[in-house]
């Protein structure tokens, strides 16, 4: 009895120890980057980059954060970014969940060759698209705007599926007695269906913000100018400068990165949900 | 036989029905099927179809014609073409593994009924919300030549170790960007992890413990067949994003140093976009399809996929 009490001691020991320099190992390259855009002094950043001293700069102050703005329309780049992933994901919201309430809610011909369709359009990357899809959108002449980067990535075969299956899953009294009391449905899927589906609504959400936030690819060949560009577009051209200003870039890096990661510490149960969603496909 | 007029009425209020129904049904579906028509499934043939052609990104004086096979016989002379493959699947051996081990060893510590665990998991996923070019720039100072990386490594070697350009160097900079691209990427497949364990019977275990079964056999016999159906899709996801490996390596490398970490997506990338041939780069693109859907159904046949 005496030795299995050590050894629960000596396992939550154990445990902590590795819980701790796991938490190291994943925030530190994070904090690196806030330390650093917070010394003023580039000089002091090379000599101090390869030491802890780095992460304790001797002047704090936000002027790598004001260069920014002076060197670079950021703010524009925020903009365009809130632009194209809101206009995505909360058309994507609509879009998907309105083709699957479709699928799932009324019977007719050919439905399930559609749901088999969608169930194989899932299989095929971006990556194995974005060549066509370049030449296409070229020959359209949407090159350098907003809906080149909004319009292709809405309609969604994997969240279409989520909403589908969710659909399915739920009963469907509440719309059949809506239904009886003669409400059409489009009434239907916008004051009963949508309501209800609030869960899969934000792990959709999550997921779509996640993956148009951080594209790159994509605007990468279809933006020249910094008119369209969004966030990390700019970030690699910005990076892509020399000599490099390591203090700007990683200040930067942390106005890009820093909202976020508060973002998902308030939401981290709903992202967990998320992740699991995702995850039981 | 003759019909009651109120049979035949209702007959035509629900022949009205079906039709207001199909009507209401076309317009939800519509957008999304024309949507997916136009943007997933065209562009997708049209794949199959340019590769068969010597189409340019901007049609100039050359008119686009039909050149048969010529650009998959091309491929066969193309060293970069194998260069960003084999690279590709090497990224894909190392990173696949390594990552869903760590991720599974990384679920099961915050399993543990511990205070704080919560905490500590919310910092395992934060790299995961962070965007990946961010990540490659910060890891690209880490890596420098006189960065952290390098500070660490005298250190803990008390000066033995000699700084190195890691990305700059032909051997060191593919691994370099393996690693980093686990640090990102491991706290998604934790939580997938996680949430299997979660479904995880706790009588199973209880019961092993009365066996007199170890922490070791527990896991073998328990845990790991348990969490077959999350294994398996975590090893297919995670072996599909390897594959796609196209945002480190542009930021940090562009391919280099000599080719060392040059991936079939910046081959695609600079046939079609940098030199504009699109009739190339679609030829590849059909091959790197066909290899990530023959490697994910391989993979499903080998791990196998229990439905309950």
């Amino acid at each position: 009895m005496k030795s299995m009490k050590r050894n629960t001691t000596v396992d939550k020991t154990v445990s902590y120890v590795l819980l701790i320099f796991f938490a190291v190992f994943f925030l530190f390259p994070l904090v690196y980057m806030v330390s650093i855009s917070l010394n003023p002094d580039e000089l002091e950043i090379l000599k101090t980059m390869g030491s802890s001293k780095a992460f304790f700069p001797e002047h704090v102050s936000l002027k790598n954060y004001r260069d920014v703005f002076k060197r670079m329309p950021f703010g524009r780049f925020v903009l365009n970014s809130i632009i194209i992933v809101s206009s995505t994901v909360v058309g994507g919201l609509f879009i998907n969940s309105m083709g699957a309430f479709a699928l799932a809610r009324f019977s007719f011909r050919g439905r399930s060759l559609i749901v088999t369709l969608i169930v194989a359009l899932m299989v095929i990357p971006f990556e194995a698209i974005a060549i066509p899809l370049l030449l296409m959108v070229n020959k359209f002449g949407w090159l350098d705007s907003y809906h080149v980067q909004i319009i292709p990535f809405m309609a969604n075969p994997f969240y279409l599926f989520l909403f589908y299956q969710f659909f399915l899953g739920f009963p469907k009294d509440l719309e059949e007695a809506a239904l009886i009391d003669g409400a059409g449905w489009f009434r239907i899927y916008w004051s009963v269906t949508l309501p209800l589906s609030k869960p899969i609504m934000a792990s959709v959400a999550i997921l779509h913000f996640l993956q148009h936030w951080g594209f790159f690819l994509w605007p990468l060949m279809v933006t020249r100018g910094f008119e369209y560009r969004p966030l990390p577009v700019a970030m690699q051209t910005f990076f892509g400068q020399y000599p490099r200003d390591w203090g700007d870039i990683m200040a930067f890096a942390s106005m890009m990165t820093v909202p976020v990661l508060i973002l998902f510490i308030f939401l981290q149960n709903q992202y967990v949900n998320t992740v699991k969603t995702a995850g039981i496909k | 036989m003759p019909r009651s007029f109120s049979e035949a009425a209702r007959e035509v209020r629900t022949m009205k029905m079906k039709k207001r129904e199909l009507r209401a049904m076309l317009v939800f579906l519509l957008p999304a099927l024309a949507l997916l028509t136009l943007f997933i499934i065209v562009p997708f043939l049209m794949a199959f179809g340019l590769s068969f052609t010597n189409q340019r990104l901007i049609s100039g004086r050359i008119p686009t014609k039909f050149i048969g096979l010529l650009n998959y016989e091309r491929m066969l002379r193309d060293d970069l073409f194998f260069k960003g493959f084999g690279n590709t699947f090497i990224f894909a051996a190392v990173v696949v593994p390594l990552q869903t081990a760590f991720a599974l060893g990384l679920a099961m510590l915050v399993n543990k009924r511990l205070k704080g665990a919560k905490v500590f998991r919310t910092t395992y996923f934060m790299p995961t919300v962070t965007v990946m070019v961010v990540v490659a720039v910060i890891w690209t100072f880490l890596y420098h030549p006189e960065g952290l990386i390098n500070g660490f490594l005298e250190v803990v070697s008390f000066g033995k170790w000699k700084p190195m350009d890691f990305l700059n160097n032909e051997r060191w900079a593919f691994p370099a960007i393996m690693f980093m691209s686990i640090w990102q990427g491991v706290g998604f497949q934790m939580l997938i992890f996680l949430a299997g364990l979660q479904e995880i019977p706790q009588s199973l275990y209880e019961a092993a413990t009365i066996d007199g079964a170890n922490k070791w056999k527990q896991f073998l016999h328990i845990t790991l067949p348990q969490l077959r159906n999350t294994t398996t899709f975590v090893i297919i996801a995670t072996t599909i994003l390897a594959l796609r490996l196209f945002d480190q390596v542009m930021v940090m490398t562009q391919g280099g140093p000599r080719g060392a970490t040059y991936t079939i997506m910046l081959h695609i990338y600079n046939m079609g976009f940098k030199r504009l041939n699109v009739g190339y780069a679609s030829a590849l693109t059909v091959i790197f399809f066909l290899v990530v859907l023959g490697l994910s159904l391989l993979q499903k046949a080998l791990l196998g996929e229990e439905r309950g």
